[in-house]
């Protein structure tokens, strides 16, 4: 019986290991793409700004669809992305430090099924502003 | 002023209950001795005592200095001012307590005191494990309190103090400079998501759970190092019962808070933070059961040392994950880091090292039967069902530590990119499926086994009756799901099915093992029962999660997504106010923005509350009713519970009934939009509804539009027909104070809404010999209308009229089919294993363990 627990042991780590993605940026994912490589992943990147620090290139209108929202990111190598969301817009999505998104190629966009925000503010650094 | 004398209290506090915990666990150790014991000398028991003693004085003590800062509302500790605000109820402060990390801790420390407390009576007839189990015990508080101690020497920080001073914690903030004194007048508050009755009940159940597994460990530890190796089994079972019972409680009361709070849309995230606990209780179900076999059968002996060390270890390496920062970007809702990660490292390493390297030592003289298992012995089934549980256990752990693989490489200097699976549901759900499958079925056959005689002619009889029975209701649900539409789902997925049959096969192979021993001794019955709710749980799950059904789909809206045609699921609708949309089979309107006001049932409407500057406060604007009640007339002054919430009435209507929904959004500064769910329950199903997103507040008037009119003037407002009644003087106006020769005036206007009539109040002031105007908003309606002048010679009137977009929400509606199974069985589950303690309780006899327990355990079963 121990032997068929270790071997089933070492099965899930196998299979853990083929099912974890991995971090990369937009070129790389656009390499996947290319070969045909459909498998999700992990790319972290923060928003397109202008000099003045707006945000730039975010699209949203619910009253016309709720279920679309497209923006601009830029990877850690500085390469930017179109990327599609269906799904509401993150409502703190703008304050956001950093984002990570979750999702592959497609049709020259990046498809993203998965938003995950590192908000500065969250937990970090509240100020004190009370009565001064 | 600034109250220094309290944090000193708690820091010296804090330091004695450190070093008592040292001194008791050096005396416990030199009592343990063999020579100790022999002689009959009980001076060093005397010490720990006196020392455990001490220590838990000192606990109480902290605990007492940190409650009374929240309580106090002294906010120039960092504690108060970061997790606590003026405006907070009293059993929220109690979350605040265990809101912080340092706070969470001391919530431990508190139960290991109270368990330890609790062993050092239940001892007093037994005293041969006293010292040894205590042993252990101090050695663990010895690290605890050192998380909460915040000595810094050099460079060298140990622990994180909850009595830091505003002052020392922001050293550089400029206002400490100007005035070292300053104390700021209010807190930051409680995370708007903690202000939930579950969030006070819970923490404290898991972490009893958390402290209770240290129970066995001390056990297990003080067998092999005293050599009782079959001895620790027996007073230590009852224990383990219990840390996976509160353990069990825990989770469950953290996934129905998160069902009815977060808006993921379930209970249960594969998060990091949830998995953490989820794995430990797996492995102290899968120990429950080797110990069980151990008793009856002497075999299982070592497998219990090894499960009951690995469900300790894995509680310290839970919160090794979730407090020290490592899961980074993979987890949303771990603790801050405080920089306490390497005092947790080496935590986890000690308790690590130590323990294997006793068990290592000792392995040989475990006492071991080399008796083969027959495939017809109970004990065969039992020891499979460990083996799975402790499997499913390992599959989790293995993908939830991939940001630590990550850290562990990039530590020995090779980078790694690995990231948790992008589906981590369809990842998890391969495995957890099948282990519940196997678990199902194990717990039948087992079960089966245990209670029948053990061999193949009384298992086949045994067998026969609730096989036949599965078959046959499971047929007749998937049947009666599949031709018939008697359920909101069809049971036509052969994985589903399989884990449907198995489950249904454990209810009532389980129930026969009740009914046989209805009549002999029901007490016997714990663990069939506890089966029974496992199984429930699972058929909750199936349906609830594998046959969700969002009927918020989107068919409008189709201008994007020619990109994408088929494969996009649009699962949120767009509401305007006030105009129904057809969703699944129910019309559904939202119908506008509601707040909670102190001493009115149920919520009112924004419309009717003028907000003055104090955010907690606001003026009625006319009567406030509620089921036909007045609570409060135009002009009253009213408290708020809370201004970040506002609740969305959304209501479902078709033929057959009609409800209303309040979904609750948070407009928090620090976190943005905070949207809750509101629940209706069916007893088939939940309908579970939360916004995604809401209008923006400040929104865009058009142009303002001018009309001048007499008393009795019909006129047409953005489509709507309206009719100026005429004026009145008032004699107050909301939420401004007039002086002598001060007027106002407010005019009185009808107009015809969609669904009913509004009056419309703008007021027009002379005050002070100005001019004051203040509008009214019709939100239904998206109009907005001033009173701009009086012509008094003529009495001509003059309005000014904006209209804007309308008022408008998008929502998510799910159905969860028989989510109710799911919350059934966990508290069936809890109740076998109250029945298992108090049998194992009784069975001790009198070297009874747990008098507290049981009663503890009651109450906690009732509040789950």
């Amino acid at each position: 019986m121990g032997m068929i627990v270790i071997a089933m042991a070492i099965g899930i780590i196998m299979s853990t290991a083929g099912d974890a993605s991995t971090y990369v940026s937009f070129g790389e994912a656009i390499a996947r793409a290319k070969d045909g490589d459909d498998t999700k992943v992990h790319v972290v990147g923060r928003l397109k700004k202008d000099a003045k620090g707006h945000i730039i290139g975010m699209q949203y209108d619910p009253t016309i669809d709720p279920n679309y929202f497209a923006f601009t990111l830029v990877d850690t190598n500085r390469v930017e992305q179109r990327v599609v969301y269906f799904q509401p817009k993150p409502q703190d999505f703008e304050r956001s430090e950093q984002v990570v998104i979750t999702g592959n190629m497609q049709n020259q966009v990046f498809v993203a099924d998965k938003i995950l925000l590192k908000c500065p503010s969250k937990y970090v650094e509240k100020e004190v502003t009370a009565s001064l | 002023m600034i109250n220094t004398l309290i944090g000193d209290i708690g820091h010296v506090s804090v330091i004695i209950a450190f070093v008592a915990a040292m001194v008791a666990s050096y005396a416990y150790f030199m009592a343990s001795g063999n020579k100790v014991e022999a002689s009959g000398d009980t001076s060093w028991r005397r010490l720990a005592r006196g020392a455990f003693y001490v220590h838990s004085f000192a606990v109480l003590a902290v605990i007492f200095c940190l409650f009374n800062i929240i309580y106090e509302h002294r906010y120039e500790y960092y504690y108060a001012w970061s997790h606590s605000s003026n405006h907070l109820p009293v059993y929220y402060m109690i979350s605040c307590f265990w809101e912080g990390q340092e706070g969470s801790f001391l919530l431990w420390i508190f139960w290991h005191v109270a368990l330890g407390l609790a062993l050092i009576r239940t001892s007093r007839k037994n005293k041969t494990w006293e010292a040894p189990v205590m042993a252990t015990f101090s050695f663990v508080q010895i690290f605890l309190t050192s998380m909460i101690l915040g000595v810094v020497i050099g460079d060298f920080k140990l622990g994180s103090s909850p009595f830091i001073l505003m002052r020392d914690f922001m050293t550089d903030a400029p206002v400490f400079k100007m005035d070292p004194n300053f104390v700021p007048t209010d807190g930051t508050g409680l995370n708007p998501l903690l202000q939930n009755y579950w969030m006070v009940i819970h923490p404290p159940t898991l972490f009893l759970g958390f402290a209770a597994t240290l129970v066995p460990f001390a056990f297990a530890i003080a067998g092999l190092w005293k050599g009782k190796f079959t001895e620790w089994v027996k007073p230590a079972l009852p224990w383990t019962h219990f840390a996976a019972l509160s353990l069990g409680i825990g989770t469950m009361m953290g996934a129905y808070w998160a069902y009815e709070t977060l808006n993921f849309g379930g209970y249960w995230n594969w998060d990091p933070v949830e998995n953490a606990v989820y794995i430990p209780w797996l492995v102290l179900v899968g120990a429950i059961h080797t110990m069980i076999a151990y008793r009856r059968s002497k075999q299982g002996l070592s497998a219990s040392f090894i499960l009951i060390i690995a469900s300790f270890i894995l509680i310290l390496y839970a919160t090794f994950l979730t407090r020290s920062g490592i899961l980074g970007n993979a987890s949303v809702h771990s603790f801050t880091d405080l920089g306490l990660s390497g005092q947790l490292f080496t935590y986890l390493a000690a308790f690590m090292v130590l323990s294997i390297a006793l068990l290592v030592y000792r392995w040989k003289q475990i006492p071991s039967t080399e008796k083969e298992l027959s495939t017809y012995s109970a004990e065969f089934w039992v020891f499979i069902g460990a083996a799975v549980l402790c499997l499913a256990g390992f599959q989790v752990l293995a993908t939830t530590s991939i940001p630590v693989y990550n850290a562990f490489l990039g530590f020995i200097g090779i980078e790694s990119n690995a990231a948790l699976p992008a589906d981590q549901i369809a990842h998890y759900t391969k495995f957890q499926l099948w282990a519940g499958v196997a678990i199902a079925v194990l717990t039948g056959v087992g079960q089966l086994l245990w209670w029948k005689k053990a061999n193949k002619s009384s298992f086949k009889d045994a067998i026969t009756l609730p096989l036949m029975f599965t078959l046959l209701l499971s047929s007749l649900v998937i049947i009666l799901s599949n031709k018939f539409d008697v359920f909101a789902f069809k049971l036509d997925n052969p994985v589903y099915i399989t884990l449907f049959v198995s489950s249904l096969f454990a209810v009532l192979a389980n129930g026969s093992i009740i009914a046989g021993l209805v009549q002999k001794k029901v007490s016997l019955s714990g663990g069939a029962v506890a089966h029974i709710g496992v199984a429930l749980m699972l058929v909750g799950i199936l349906f609830s999660s594998g046959y969700d059904n969002i009927i918020s789909q989107n068919h409008s809206g189709l201008l994007y997504s020619r990109e994408f045609p088929d494969e996009i699921n649009r699962d949120n609708v767009l509401l305007w106010r006030n105009a129904p949309t057809q969703m699944g089979k129910y019309k559904v309107s939202y119908h506008g923005q509601f707040m909670e006001v102190k001493g009115v049932p149920g919520y009112v409407s924004k419309e009717l509350l003028f907000r003055t500057d104090d955010e907690y406060v606001a003026i009625a604007r006319g009567d406030i009713k509620a089921k036909n009640k007045i609570y409060y007339k135009t002009g009253d002054t009213l408290d708020l519970h809370s201004p970040e919430n506002t609740f969305f009435e959304v209501e479902y209507s078709n033929e057959e009934e009609s409800f209303t929904l309040y979904p609750r959004a948070q407009v928090n500064e620090n976190m943005g939009l905070l949207a809750s769910p509101d629940i209706q329950h069916f007893a088939d199903k939940d309908l579970y509804t939360h916004v995604s997103s809401i209008a923006p507040e400040e929104r865009e008037w058009g142009q303002l539009q001018e009309y001048e009119v007499a008393a009795g003037d019909t006129l047409i407002l953005n489509d709507y027909v309206a009719v100026f009644n005429g004026i009145e003087r008032i004699p107050q106006v909301p939420g401004v104070v007039l002086a002598d020769g001060d007027v106002a005036v407010q005019a009185d206007m009808k107009i015809l809404g969609e669904r009913k009539e509004y009056h419309a109040h703008p007021v027009l002031m002379i005050k002070d010999q100005m001019m004051g105007r203040l509008p009214e908003t019709i939100e239904d309606l998206g109009l907005r209308i001033t009173f701009m002048n009086i012509d008094t010679e003529n009495n001509r009137f003059t309005i000014g009229v904006n209209a804007s977009q309308k008022d408008w929400i998008i929502l998510k509606a799910i159905e969860k089919p028989f989510v109710n199974i799911l919350w059934i069985g966990s508290i069936v589950m809890s109740i076998g294993f109250v029945m298992a303690i108090m049998r194992r309780k009784q069975e001790n006899g009198s070297d009874g363990k747990a008098p507290a327990t049981d009663r503890k355990n009651k109450r906690k079963v009732q509040a789950a």
